[in-house]
């Protein structure tokens, strides 16, 4: 994408629409929203999974979809992750355009075989004569009190994977156009939402059909004492540290990486450049993350413009702990603001 | 104690190890099916000893032989609808080369080029590649009979797997979910009675493979696999009720895997030399050709202008495989996604750099 679409993309994200008529809604409204937009513009979209249809969803992002697009395209499936994920596989060899619900991404692993040897690889296996226009969506990360194996973030495992894409909005509206770039892109998509701002937040999102692109990092705020880059449910805790870092004098630019395979390292060595400082926050455990990557990736391509070591804040290499303790493992305000300030240390 | 529900599993076999057939031949399959069918076994059989031969001599890779199981195969590609879509699992070259897929491109596939699997022929184009993860075809069949019926169009699948296959959860699930939704899926299990070194016996303890079915609500059978009457008739059968909306159907089709596992294995290590000079007695192109011959379908001549002609076959399929060169290395991106992400031009560009530096003689120039 050209700079200048660019610009326009991400001035029309940063702008807080106020128009009335604008619809005000939740993530949750935002993936339904999307989900019944594309089913309407087009007819091979379909989506299935466990408890999605005449429930809805256990959290609800399908609710109503099989009562306007009746039950050909909105399939209640039997409790099977690997068929699941495997059915979708099929259907989208036949043109069709899957949109699979995991129930929780703790469940997903079930999955992995057809993710991996089958989605990522159809195209490649066949030199394109086949290929998977899929999306595996499912809810992820911790801080809403659920029992175990419902609380992972384990984008990592899927980002390692060559041949699909991965992408994790932290908004109602870039759930809204992410997941219409997602449906439509001829390739498979995992698509995981943040279930900690399912509801958290509200904001007004147009149903107007436009994507987003799936190939670019979002630049929330500008700074230029340091770069605060992080995704998902995590954005939220790192704006406001970049609020409390303003309160001290220090400028933080916050980058949501959306889409964290491919990865839009240009965004990223653009701001650090002009930065000089950065901190990457996630939720997921720290080692071999997506954290790990980034930073190497800054390694190779932005040595000569780092003042300071890059640093992360995030989960720690443990189990996700139970919910009584869940809060002492998520990565807090206070954890990105001290890291931020002590590379201020760093002239 | 009263029963609540009773099941039985039926067991055809229409032409028996002699080479009689027990019955009258059905209508459906004619004489000129039957000389088809017979003349694509002994091209199949001629084709696999040359891949043997291939490997052995190092122009080719691992290769899964057919030998003994032609039959299941060959009432495979010989009943589908041309509409249809296959969904093979590794040792399905019969009904591969039935359906569209070239000898040339079966070679190339385990002469480890991806291009084996890009069919060239319009007839082949939905038909899913050779599945080599045991049983996760199973779901893509599944997937693919799924669309059919959101489509409501008259098509059905085909999908092929080992006995070993039936201990997997995708092959459990996915029989299930064909029960469950109706699906127009032919199931069809080729019990070659062997899953590398594990007997049947050590897979499961169910008498028979075919009643896995009754648990998903699916109709199911066994089919002596060697019988080539009985199976077509059995797969014609299975086919119209997929094609009428009459759901599935689950086929274990009893073989014997006459072959090594692939050219990586010895089964001398593991297969009893007695077991397998009695499997040998009761495989499936002799006794198709005696019933050919018996009745006068076949003649000796026949026999000998077929034979020449596999001969011509396979030498211009070995000659053609053998002239293609390897495809670009930077091939490797180009159908990773439909279109390049710009986050990965940096890793094509330095694959293509040093493929264009080894060409003009520099060394490898990995950095
Ligand atoms: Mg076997």
């Amino acid at each position: 994408m050209n700079d200048a679409v660019k610009d326009a993309v991400i001035s029309s994200l940063n702008k807080q629409s106020s128009v009335d008529s604008v619809k005000s809604v939740t993530l949750v409204e935002a993936v339904n929203m999307a989900l019944a937009s594309e089913m309407r513009r087009d007819a091979d979209v379909v989506i299935l999974g466990e408890d999605i249809a005449v429930n809805g969803g256990v959290f609800r992002t399908t609710a109503n979809l099989q009562k306007e697009f009746g039950n050909k395209r909105v399939l209640d499936t039997p409790l099977a992750e690997t068929l699941i994920a495997g059915i979708t596989v099929g259907m989208a060899s036949q043109g069709l355009k899957p949109v699979a619900e995991i129930q929780f991404m703790g469940f997903i692993y079930a999955a992995m075989e057809q993710i991996i040897s089958h989605a990522s690889r159809l195209r490649n296996r066949t030199r394109g004569r086949l290929s998977c226009p899929l999306v595996i969506r499912a809810p992820f990360g911790g801080g809403i009190h659920a029992p175990e194996h419902h609380c992972e973030s384990t984008e990592a495992l899927f980002a390692h994977i060559p041949g699909i894409r991965v992408v994790i909005p932290s908004s109602p509206l870039r759930a809204y156009g992410l997941l219409l770039a997602a449906i439509r892109n001829p390739d498979p998509v995992i698509f995981l939402e943040p279930k900690r701002i399912y509801r958290a937040v509200s904001q007004p999102v147009p149903d107007n059909g436009e994507a987003l692109p799936l190939d670019t990092c979002f630049t929330l705020r500008e700074g230029s004492d340091m770069t605060l880059i992080s995704w998902g449910a995590m954005i939220h805790e790192t704006l406001e540290a970049a609020t409390r870092l303003a309160e001290a004098n220090i400028s933080a630019e916050v980058i949501d990486v959306a889409t964290i395979s491919p990865l839009d390292m240009d965004t990223i060595c653009a701001s650090v450049a002009k930065t000089g400082r950065c901190v990457i926050v996630h939720e997921a455990a720290r080692s071999n993350g997506v954290g790990g990557e980034i930073a190497a990736c800054l390694a190779e391509q932005s040595l000569f413009d780092l003042k300071a070591p890059v640093v992360r804040v995030t989960g720690y290499d443990t189990i996700m702990p139970y919910f009584r303790n869940e809060q002492h493992y998520l990565p807090s305000t206070a954890m990105i603001v001290e890291a931020a300030q002590k590379l201020m240390s760093y002239q | 104690m009263k029963s609540t529900q009773t099941f039985d599993i039926s067991h055809s076999c229409l032409l028996d190890a002699t080479g009689q057939l027990t019955d009258s031949c059905p209508t459906s399959i004619s004489a000129e099916h039957l000389r088809q069918a017979y003349a694509t076994m002994v091209l199949i059989r001629a084709f696999d000893q040359k891949a043997i031969a291939l490997q052995r001599t190092g122009k080719l890779g691992t290769y899964p032989s057919i030998l003994g199981q032609e039959a299941i195969s060959t009432a495979i590609g010989m009943t589908m609808q041309a509409d249809d879509v296959f969904v093979p699992y590794y040792r399905d070259q019969a009904a591969q080369y039935l359906r569209g897929v070239s000898l040339t491109e079966i070679l190339l596939y385990w002469g480890g080029d991806e291009r084996g699997s890009n069919y060239a022929s319009p007839k082949c184009a939905q038909d899913m590649p050779v599945c080599v993860p045991i049983a996760t075809q199973y779901c893509h069949a599944a997937g693919i009979a799924t669309a059919m019926k959101i489509r409501a169009e008259k098509r059905a699948v085909v999908v092929t797997c080992g006995d070993g296959a039936t201990s997997k959860g995708d092959f459990l699930e996915s029989l299930n979910l064909a029960g469950t939704w109706h699906l127009p899926m032919v199931m069809v299990v080729n019990n070659n009675q062997w899953a590398i070194s594990t007997p049947r016996a050590k897979q499961c303890n169910a008498q028979t493979l075919a009643q896995k079915a009754i648990g998903a609500g699916v109709q199911g059978l066994v089919v002596d696999g060697n019988d080539y009457v009985g199976m077509a008739y059995e797969l014609q059968k299975a086919l119209s009720r997929a094609h009428a909306g009459k759901g599935p159907t689950l086929i274990e089709a009893t073989s014997y895997r006459l072959g090594d596992h692939t050219t990586a294995d010895d089964a001398s290590r593991y297969r009893p030399a007695q077991e397998l000079k009695a499997a040998w007695e009761k495989e499936p192109i002799k006794r198709l050709r005696h019933y050919l011959q018996t009745t006068g379908l076949w003649t000796d001549a026949d026999e000998q202008a077929l034979l020449l002609q596999v001969k011509a076959d396979i030498d211009q399929v070995v000659a053609d495989y053998t002239s293609i060169a390897a495809d670009a290395p930077e091939s490797m991106f180009t159908y990773l996604f439909e279109e390049l992400p710009s986050a990965r031009l940096n890793q094509y560009q330095q694959v293509a750099n040093a493929a264009a530096s080894r060409a003009v003689g520099g060394g490898s120039h990995h950095e």
